[in-house]
């Protein structure tokens, strides 16, 4: 156990009157990414199990692999596809040389792919990582608590809904807003009321609108531009389509980073409701919100309005709706506490995404509007399951 | 003359009422996309306070108390009239694009505020330094927020340009954000935050306590 004597020698140093006392929060952040916690609740009540905050929150991190290994493959296959058909054979940017020397432009191989969408996320993820994370360091040495292992999951749901072709500098600010303004500054980790991460996409999509409204498709490659899907179908409906819908279930289509395959979505979030990581009434409340209105606006129907025709089973495979669904919706932080009250959560975030969607001319996708608009209404909802009770209770025992 | 400064002085930092005293937020959110709108009407709003106050307090004496905020209306609102007037006549670009929000100085509640709190127990001329000190607090705050939006959100100032725009061929991507009202709420949030860091008096009393690790005895 070398790892763990280094540590413990350690230690002392960062203890208050040690030389290094105002970077306890970091050696702290460290020791527990290795080790369990040794310090243990004291007060009366509490839960003995094997699960804790670290522990969820890295399995959470853990059930996102699956969107994020194919939406690398994805950036890369969409980019060299786009490239053959525009008879370019190698971009002219600083990711050339490293492509060069690992692979090259070809959209059939597995691998090409890979290190092409590589490219692309992980600088991303790591200016999330860094800039965050540094933030996250400051605020826990000022205020003497510990770096929370939130944001593991806050820094990769964040990169994961970022379009390959975000500029690094605008990740840095988006994430910058997602934790000091959406989560410190009301305390940190559990007292924040919004989901960072998206707090933070949001900052970035009514900041740079042109880069980040969803308009038109993000392809890792300068000088091509298309329609997205969800533009297609305002535009269109169904008829107008230019992607099959098994493609767009398995993600072959172009969009955020993590957000296309609502398979590999399906299996990370699937795992999430298995160990009840994930609150399945949201995940339920979510989709049958989704399903209840998209079928009664394809009843009514609409002249002019194509979107209006749109079935529910390409609301569910569009856009960021499985993503939110899955990974953002069920924030346990910022979603309601009852399970009255996540069926209602889950119900309105389906509601208000085909709402935004088929409704509001304004803006293609609403699903991070949504989630964001429901998380203020949580405390709300539960605010009225619990009078609700209490007044079921009291009329029983007059 | 000490009773002066701390009249004049003390609303822009110590009691500044958007600060502190969360007033005239519709306002500082409405009309700080740039600096040359603020600074307009702040002047306004400025003017508006220190009259209203002056003229009430003439009156003090007189005004029943049961109709008291009527006839505090009918002054602020004549002074509402003759300061849009003036705008329109010398200012009319910027009387377009503060549209309605002049009118609305009627409502702000920093005009009433200080009507009702001060200068119904003032002389007149302490009645006017408080509307001008006031202002004064008003007047800075709309300017800091106005700076930071019309800097980040357009790359100017007073319509000069400070930061190439992209679209001008220079280097700096506007924050669209920023010249959206709701950043306002941000930008203000963060003055608080910082004048709070430095004048600790101003923080609130928490509504509630946490209580502490009660280390009691396990059950054995």
């Amino acid at each position: 156990m070398g790892l763990r004597k280094v540590l413990d020698d350690m230690e002392p140093h960062f203890h208050t009157g040690g030389k290094y006392e105002n970077w306890y929060a970091l050696y702290e952040a460290v020791d527990t990414i290795f080790y369990r916690p040794s310090s243990v609740t004291k007060s009366s009540s509490h839960v003995r199990d094997g699960v804790d905050m670290k522990r969820i929150m890295i399995l959470v991190w853990m059930c996102t692999f699956p969107a994020m290994f194919f939406g690398m493959y994805n950036i890369g296959f969409q980019a060299n596809t786009a490239m053959d058909a525009m008879g370019i054979t190698s971009p002219d940017t600083w990711r050339h040389s490293i492509i060069g020397a690992l692979s090259s432009y070809n959209a059939a191989s597995l691998w090409d792919n890979m290190i092409y969408g590589a490219l692309h996320f992980l600088p991303v993820y790591l200016v999330t990582f860094v800039v965050g994370g540094f933030w996250e360091v400051v605020f826990a040495a000022v205020r003497k608590h510990e770096v929370n292992e939130g944001f593991f999951v806050t820094s990769i749901l964040f990169a994961l809904s970022l379009p390959a072709t975000v500029p690094l500098w605008q990740v840095a600010l988006g994430i910058t807003f997602g934790v000091v303004l959406a989560k410190e500054v009301f305390g940190g980790t559990g007292k924040n009321f919004l989901n960072p991460a998206l707090a933070g996409r949001a900052f970035l999509f009514f900041a740079y609108p042109a880069s980040m409204s969803g308009d038109a498709v993000w392809t890792a490659i300068d000088g091509f531009s298309g329609a997205t899907a969800l533009s297609q179908l305002a535009a269109s409906g169904v008829d107008g389509l230019t992607v099959a819908w098994s493609d767009a279930f398995f993600g072959f289509i172009q969009g955020s980073m993590g957000e296309t395959s609502t398979f590999a979505i399906l299996i990370g979030g699937g795992a999430l409701l298995v160990m009840r990581i994930a609150a399945w009434r949201i995940v339920a409340g979510v989709f049958l919100g989704m399903f209840v209105l998209s079928a009664l606006f394809n009843l009514i129907g609409s002249d002019t309005n194509p979107m209006f025709s749109t079935p529910w089973y390409w609301h569910l495979v569009l856009g960021g709706f499985a993503f939110g669904m899955m990974y953002m919706a069920t924030d346990p932080v910022s979603a309601s506490m009852t399970n009255t009250g996540k069926w209602a959560y889950g119900a309105l975030i389906g509601v208000m995404v085909v709402l935004i969607r088929v409704v509001n001319p304004a803006y293609p996708e609403g699903m991070m509007l949504a989630i964001l608009f429901a998380n203020l209404f949580s405390p709300f909802i539960d605010h009225f399951v619990v009078q609700a009770n209490i007044k079921r209770r009291k009329a029983r025992n007059v | 003359m000490s009773e002066v400064r701390k009249v004049l002085f003390a609303p822009i930092m110590n009691n500044n009422p958007i600060a502190l005293q969360i007033l005239g937020i519709c306002s500082a959110l409405a009309v700080t996309s740039s600096m040359s709108v603020s600074l307009v009407m702040a002047i306004a709003l400025t003017m508006v306070t220190a009259f209203s106050n002056f003229f009430i307090a003439i009156i003090r004496n007189h005004i029943p108390s049961s109709i008291r905020i009527i006839v505090q209306m009918i002054v602020i609102a004549s002074l509402v009239i003759v300061v849009d007037q003036v705008l329109k006549a010398f200012a009319f670009e910027i009387s377009k694009q503060l549209s309605v929000f002049v009118g609305l100085i009627i409502t702000n509640c920093i005009v009433m505020g200080r009507a009702e709190a001060y200068a119904m127990k003032n002389p007149p001329g302490m009645s006017f330094i408080d509307g001008i000190g006031n202002g004064l607090g008003y007047s800075v705050m709309l300017l800091i927020v106005g700076f930071f939006r019309e800097l980040f959100g357009a790359g100017k100032l007073f319509g000069v340009e400070i930061f190439q725009t992209v679209q001008n061929g220079g280097w700096y991507q506007p924050n669209g954000l920023m010249l959206l009202p709701p950043s306002a709420f941000f930008v203000i949030g963060l003055v608080i935050w910082a004048l709070r860091a430095w004048k600790t008096d101003q923080v609130e009393a928490p509504e509630f306590k946490i209580a502490a690790n009660s280390r009691v005895q396990e059950a054995h």
